[in-house]
């Protein structure tokens, strides 16, 4: 039940994706192209989807929890800081590259085009880089907190 | 080379709209069903953790279900999504890279920060999806109007 249900709602997600134009880099490309051949479409899917995530979020979290689990898991996470920021504007480099976004370009790999399974590995890499290298300055930190150890 | 070509396309408001709903209204069902967030980042950074999480399953299931998307949409239209890549390969191995690593620092993408976060007006995702939209902007332009690919 719990995973059919899932299932379903990613399915929804990826026709929504497909429909929309996201999982396609050309038309991603050309909405941040304002200055030469500029297409606006997208301006509609984030419209149209914050909208109706707003409306229904109001209504879900009214609540006291989801229906197949225990409780809500909000972020809580109040914090703007160099790791937020720094992170979301090396982000947007690379989508500026590729043209793709984790959440368009999963649901392509449906397509069976190689140049999506190309970007899938990178980003897959690219995320298992940066948890080393956050492992990698953890373990640093913690060892100037305590040196004997 | 940076961009193999620019390829232009259609300006499509009604579709992109459609698409743009169909996300928030997935968003708004896995919050009701589950009580979580529909962000692509924390969805496949999930999968690949090495341990055999209990959060595993549902992550695995709405994958299966995003990548279904296209497929669907075949059986419903006749047609896959257009996926039109203008980039080349080493293009897109660097900007899935940086996708990568820029979505694990920055905890989230275009549908946790862009769609939920905002949805919720998050302080926090209105200051990311701000940051990413602002250098993938300046990305494109960079590589369209500067360099000129």
């Amino acid at each position: 039940m719990r995973l059919v249900s899932t299932y379903l709602i990613g399915l929804i997600f990826g026709v929504g994706i497909s429909i929309s134009g996201m999982a396609n880099p050309a038309k991603v490309l050309n909405f941040f192209d304002i200055a030469g051949i500029w297409d606006p479409s997208l301006v509609f899917v984030m419209g149209g989807a914050v909208v109706v995530a707003f409306l229904g979020y109001k209504i879900v979290l009214r609540r006291p929890a989801p229906v197949l689990d225990a409780k809500f898991h909000l972020p809580d996470n109040p914090r703007i800081d160099a790791r937020l920021l720094g992170g979301s504007a090396l982000f947007g480099v690379g989508w500026g590259i590729a043209g793709f976004c984790p959440g368009g370009a999963l649901p392509a790999l449906g397509t069976g085009q190689i140049d999506v399974f190309v970007f899938v590995a990178a980003l897959i890499a690219g995320i298992f880089a940066a948890k080393g290298l956050m492992a990698l300055t953890h373990a640093r930190a913690a060892r100037v907190l305590r040196p004997e150890t | 080379m940076l961009e193999l070509s620019v390829i232009e396309t259609a300006f499509t408001p009604w579709q992109s709209l459609a698409g743009g709903v169909l996300i928030g209204l997935a968003s708004v069902l896995l919050m009701l069903s589950l009580g979580r967030i529909m962000g692509a980042t924390g969805i496949l950074a999930g999968v690949l953790t090495p341990s055999a999480h209990p959060d595993k399953s549902w992550r695995l299931a709405i994958l299966a279900g995003m990548v279904s998307g296209p497929l669907a949409l075949m059986v419903l239209t006749g047609a896959m999504p257009v996926v039109d890549v203008p980039v080349s390969m080493p293009m897109l191995v660097l900007g899935g890279f940086l996708v990568g690593i820029g979505v694990t620092y920055g905890s989230g993408c275009t549908s946790g920060h862009g769609v939920c976060g905002m949805a919720r007006l998050s302080r926090r995702s209105i200051a990311a999806t701000l940051t990413f939209m602002l250098t993938t902007g300046l990305t494109v332009y960079i590589i369209r109007h500067v360099l000129g690919a």
